[in-house]
């Protein structure tokens, strides 16, 4: 079980978590055409490597923040706020 | 009599002035306090325990501790009853009933011995193979029945389980001497550290010895503050340094509650870094029936001899391949048990300390054991050819050479290197935030361990990199296993009766790689995990292949390391605390009134208030009915109940729900509902405003957690601009609905103000007032289609409320009503219940709900795929009302619409029926294809091979002008 670092609560068992899933997606506006939009609500990358994502601290908290992850290793390369941009690292 | 006890001062773990009796297969025997039930079996003289799991071979004691395959029994009756015990682990206790596993009718005398006559139709992978003619079928009751261990408890466990949380800078798994080094180090360097010891000793290997530098370092550990904590054992390593372990309660501690036992606590210890010094395991040999009960490993004879003072048997032969073989040799003669001959398969071997007046055979193997129960004697050859020589003596034993419990190495992800010299596989370094030390990490020298540990453990608890582990000591040990050339079962896997041969038959059949001979063969399955199979079945392939054991790698060892008991995963989460349930306000109350509480998602609520004899559909019908003609009462406490306030907070509903909630004036309130990226349905609810920046929002009860999460998820992720706070409000106040054409007569009889009359207070319109100096929301609005007051009020006046309403609800003819009888009046109305008549792929549009979509400019959640083609298609399934043609027959839920009954293309589902008392007629909601466009049509239901005929009907059923709702 991961440990992550809640920015409000502090370093926590990941069984207090819920993750949202890929972070930093931009959603296409009402003009976007049926492939683009379908794009954005079904299709995920699934990196072998650092993935950035974002997690709720749903049974603590609440507070949504985003993670910079290693799929392979569960490494949690950053843990930086919903407004911050990309990490370098990425 | 092969095994006895010896006399004093061997034992140094049992206690000969406590004895204790117990039963084995009913038969009456007596060990001593401290010992296990393996050790006190075999000082009984006890050599068969039990049966192998295919070919029914009799079997004894193999090992002295957590690798062992043979010896499981069952123990206790009934819900205490626990199957496939080690007997190697199992403390004796005073009554302790033990059976043998997987046998019938008796250990000695086994009907299923018959499959080990039958051993050529069993060769691995059979199932694949034998028994196909005429129908794998015909066969398979009577091989499952022959085949698995012990047999499960018949009740729910009646024992405890806890789980403890700790965490430690430095965790030490492993008591023994390198073990306790590292936690002295890490303590000295001033770390917190926490110890474990498997046993109820520290000190390992060396526990039973008296051994002077293990008193003093445990001596230390104690001074230095470090936790010892005895009897657990891990067994998993997970992510970020999580170690889990169990702990055996002992029996002084497990008496804390009354009428049940605490067994067992889970202990999760996190970590800043980990000390694996778990030891080495022994390495069997291979020969012609080599798990005749009287052939074990050599350490574990050592360890009964020392620990338990019990002699495995009186004239032993020792089948080497280490020179630690000469070590238990000394040993067991100095403790009065006679060594025929060591048995050194190594061509050459160098007669090493220790070997002095003993009888040495170099390059000979044993090439047959004789007796089938219990070992007679063994013959032995040289292995380049050359006279036999007839051995008489009652004890085998291994010593095949180490190997390095690398387990938990292994789980943290950590590789490992193949030391050619002692044929045994090591740390390749450290893994992820765990160091091995001593015998684990394939340092054997003693002298070596101990400065290594105390290196490791410093380097750690001041987080600097650990040491390279100087890798030695193990001696020579050849990377050979099975003696070729004879006749007779050579066993891998005991456990599994995994042959030499069913290995050669994986490799002809190109079941090469490990993780395939492993699954095809099933050596290192079960609970021992191939403890003491897993090294010669890869040397074996190895042989069998022409690679290295190095080539052919090991599968990934996995958690958990040893069986864990399920009760001790799970707990206290069992029973009631399993999923606690939420109870209204007030729950009492309603019980007092005769409530039927049944369970509705999270919340126990009353689903009717039966009369005396009457049935759940009776009572709602009845129910119902007196809401129509007169009033009702219905507690609503669980819907959900948000505030959303803030500068921003109409521009923030607008964008979640479909409607338009920014053009509410105050006090007014609207249906709304809620979609998901998809478009699809999320929730629906009624939204109010309180100010211009402040409403209510009311979710279904069900939908309450999702749509709070996901207004969050928008405004903390998406919209991060917004001035909005959410504040969640469902526990702070009750919900009391008073429904029926008399329920504002009802409310005004207790004094509530005049503003609230219906007159003055239109449909949908919420109002704060105050009764009696409780504080009133009072939301005109209706579930049931009748004239509807939600009176919300502070949580704890709910049952005054309630009781003030009840006194009057006689002479008014009135009644309460539960969750039936409001299922059956919002269906009579046709309103959806969501997650119901909906699933995750209904639009709004599907249920008629997509009204002001095209005119609304604001922006909300779900609007593009709404435009989607596949949204528009007029052939989607949607809502429409259904009634049975003979107006008589229920249409079931779940029932299937198509013109020709099943398997066919199905042309929608039944999603909500009932009986309307209204109507006298039963009538349902479905969801069909194209339905808004189908009223007045003919269908066939089918249901369970019955077909009904319905008509398809306009909705509602009930009311169809909406006038009653404006009373």
């Amino acid at each position: 079980m991961m440990q992550l670092k809640c920015p409000w609560c502090g370093s926590r068992d990941e069984s207090e978590f819920v993750c949202g899933g890929t972070t930093h997606l931009i959603r296409p506006d009402l003009t976007a055409n049926d492939a683009t939009w379908g794009e954005y609500l079904f299709f995920r990358d699934n990196p072998k490597g650092v993935h950035l994502e974002r997690w709720r601290h749903a049974y603590g908290c609440g507070q949504w923040f985003n993670v910079a992850r290693h799929t392979l290793t569960h490494e949690v390369l950053s843990v930086y706020a919903m407004t911050d941009p990309p990490p370098a690292h990425s | 009599m092969a095994s006895r006890r010896l006399p004093q001062p061997a034992g140094t773990w049992i206690d000969r002035s406590h004895p204790l009796s117990f039963t084995f297969n009913g038969r009456k025997l007596s060990g001593f306090r401290g010992d296990t039930l393996a050790s006190a079996l075999l000082a009984n003289g006890v050599r068969l325990v039990g049966r192998s799991f295919k070919l029914h071979r009799p079997r004894g004691v193999w090992s002295c501790g957590v690798e062992e395959p043979s010896a499981l029994v069952d123990i206790g009756q009934g819900a205490r009853r626990t199957p496939n015990v080690r007997t190697t682990l199992l403390p004796l206790a005073e009554g302790l009933a033990a059976e043998s596993v997987h046998c019938w009718p008796g250990v000695g005398f086994d009907v299923g011995a018959l499959a080990g006559a039958c051993a050529a139709l069993l060769p691995a992978g059979f199932y694949y193979k034998t028994f196909k003619w005429p129908n794998w079928h015909w066969f398979e009751p009577a091989i499952r029945r022959m085949a698995g261990l012990g047999r499960a408890p018949t009740a729910p466990d009646a024992d405890h389980y806890e789980e403890v949380a700790a965490d430690a800078d430095v965790l030490v798994i492993g008591a023994g001497v390198a073990g306790l080094a590292a936690a002295v180090a890490a303590a000295r360097a001033g770390a917190r550290t926490l110890l474990l010891a498997s046993g109820a000793q520290v000190g390992g290997a060396l526990s039973f010895d008296a051994d002077p530098e293990v008193a003093a370092l445990a001596a230390s550990a104690r001074e230095l503050g470090v936790r010892i904590q005895l009897r657990t054992s891990a067994f998993g390593v997970y992510d970020h340094n999580l170690v889990c372990a169990t702990e055996s309660v002992s029996p002084e501690g497990a008496a804390d509650l009354p009428g049940c036992v605490l067994r067992e606590r889970l202990w999760k210890i996190r970590a800043r870094a980990v000390i694996a010094a778990a030891g080495a395991l022994e390495r069997p040999l291979l020969f012609p029936d080599n798990d005749r009960p009287g052939v074990m490993l050599a350490s574990a004879a050592h360890k009964y001899a020392q620990a338990f003072g019990v002699a495995c048997g009186q004239r032993a032969v020792i089948a080497a391949n280490c020179d630690g073989a000469y070590r238990v040799a000394a040993s067991l003669a100095a403790a009065g048990v006679e060594i025929l001959a060591v048995v050194d398969r190594r061509e050459g071997a160098a007669p090493i300390a220790g070997a002095a007046g003993l009888r040495v055979l170099t390059g000979t193997t044993l090439t047959a054991v004789h007796g089938a129960r219990s070992v007679r004697g063994c013959t032995v050859a040289p292995l380049a050819g050359g006279r036999r020589e007839r051995l008489h003596c009652d004890l085998i034993l291994n010593a095949g050479g180490y190997a390095p419990a690398v387990h938990l190495h292994s789980q943290a992800g950590g590789k490992l290197r193949w030391v050619a010299e002692s044929a045994m596989f090591v740390p390749d370094g450290a893994a992820p935030g765990l160091t091995s030390v001593g015998a684990c990490a394939g340092v054997l020298a003693r002298a070596a361990a101990v400065s290594h540990a105390t290196e490791v453990g410093e380097a750690l608890a001041r987080g600097l990199a650990p040491p390279q582990a100087p890798v030695g000591g193990a001696g020579r040990s050849d990377d050979i296993t099975r003696v070729p050339g004879v006749r007779g079962k050579q066993f891998v896997d005991l456990q599994n009766d995994v042959l030499a041969e069913d290995v050669a038959l994986a490799a002809r059949e190109n079941y090469r790689s490990v993780e395939h001979l492993k699954r095809y063969t099933t050596t290192g399955m079960g609970t021992d995990q191939g403890k003491t199979s897993n090294i010669n079945a890869l040397i074996l392939m190895g042989e069998y292949t022409s690679q290295t054991p190095a080539q052919v790698g090991t599968t990934r060892f996995r958690p958990p390391f040893a069986p864990v008991t399920l009760g001790t995963i799970v707990g206290r989460r069992v029973g009631a605390l399993y999923r606690p349930l939420k109870r209204l306000p007030a729950h009492d109350w309603h019980a007092a009134q005769g409530a039927l509480f049944e369970t509705f998602g999270d919340w126990c609520r009353p689903a009717a208030y039966p009369r005396t004899g009457e049935t759940l559909d009776a009572a709602a019908q009845r129910e119902a009915a007196t809401v129509r003609k007169c009033a009702g009462l219905f507690d609503g406490s669980p819907l959900g109940k948000l505030e959303v306030y803030g500068p921003d907070a109409a521009r923030f509903l607008d964008l979640m729900y479909v409607g338009t909630l920014s053009t509410l004036r105050i006090g007014q309130a609207r249906y709304g509902v809620l979609l998901n990226e998809n478009g699809t349905l999320v929730d629906d609810g009624i939204v109010a405003r309180l100010s211009e920046q402040r409403f209510w929002v009311n979710t279904s009860t069900a939908g309450f957690d999702r749509t709070a999460t996901a207004f969050e998820e928008w405004l903390q992720c998406e919209y991060v601009d917004f001035k909005v706070l959410i504040t969640p409000v469902t526990s702070r106040w009750a919900n009391i609905t008073v429904a029926g054409p008399r329920a504002w007569e009802w409310l005004a009889s207790l004094g509530f103000e005049a503003a609230l009359a219906p007159a003055s207070m239109p449909h949908m319109t919420l109002r704060d007032s105050v009764w009696e100096s409780h504080p009133l929301r009072v939301l005109r609005a209706s579930f049931s289609g009748e004239l509807g007051y939600e009176v919300n009020l502070p949580a704890d006046h709910a049952a005054a409320l309630l009781t003030r309403l009840w006194a009057h609800a006689e002479e008014l003819g009135a009644t309460l009503y539960g969750i039936e009888a409001l299922q059956v009046m919002r269906v009579e109305k046709g309103y959806i219940h969501i997650g119901t008549d909906t699933d995750g792929t209904t639009l709004p549009g599907d249920v008629g709900l997509a009204r002001g979509i095209e005119r609304k400019a604001a922006p909300f959640v779900g609007h593009r795929s709404l435009l989607r083609p596949a949204s528009r298609d007029p052939t989607r399934l949607q809502l429409v009302g259904l009634m049975p043609l003979d107006g008589r027959t229920p249409l079931p839920v779940g029932a299937q619409i198509a013109p020709e009954p099943p398997p066919a293309l199905t042309e929608g589902h039944v999603t909500s029926s009932y009986l309307s008392p209204e109507l006298g007629l039963p009538v349902a909601l479905a969801m069909l294809k194209g339905g808004s466009q189908r009223t007045g049509e003919e269908l066939r239901v089918h249901h369970l091979g019955t077909m009904i005929e319905a008509r398809v009907v306009k909705l509602p059923f009930v009311d169809p002008a909406g006038g009653r709702v404006h009373g």
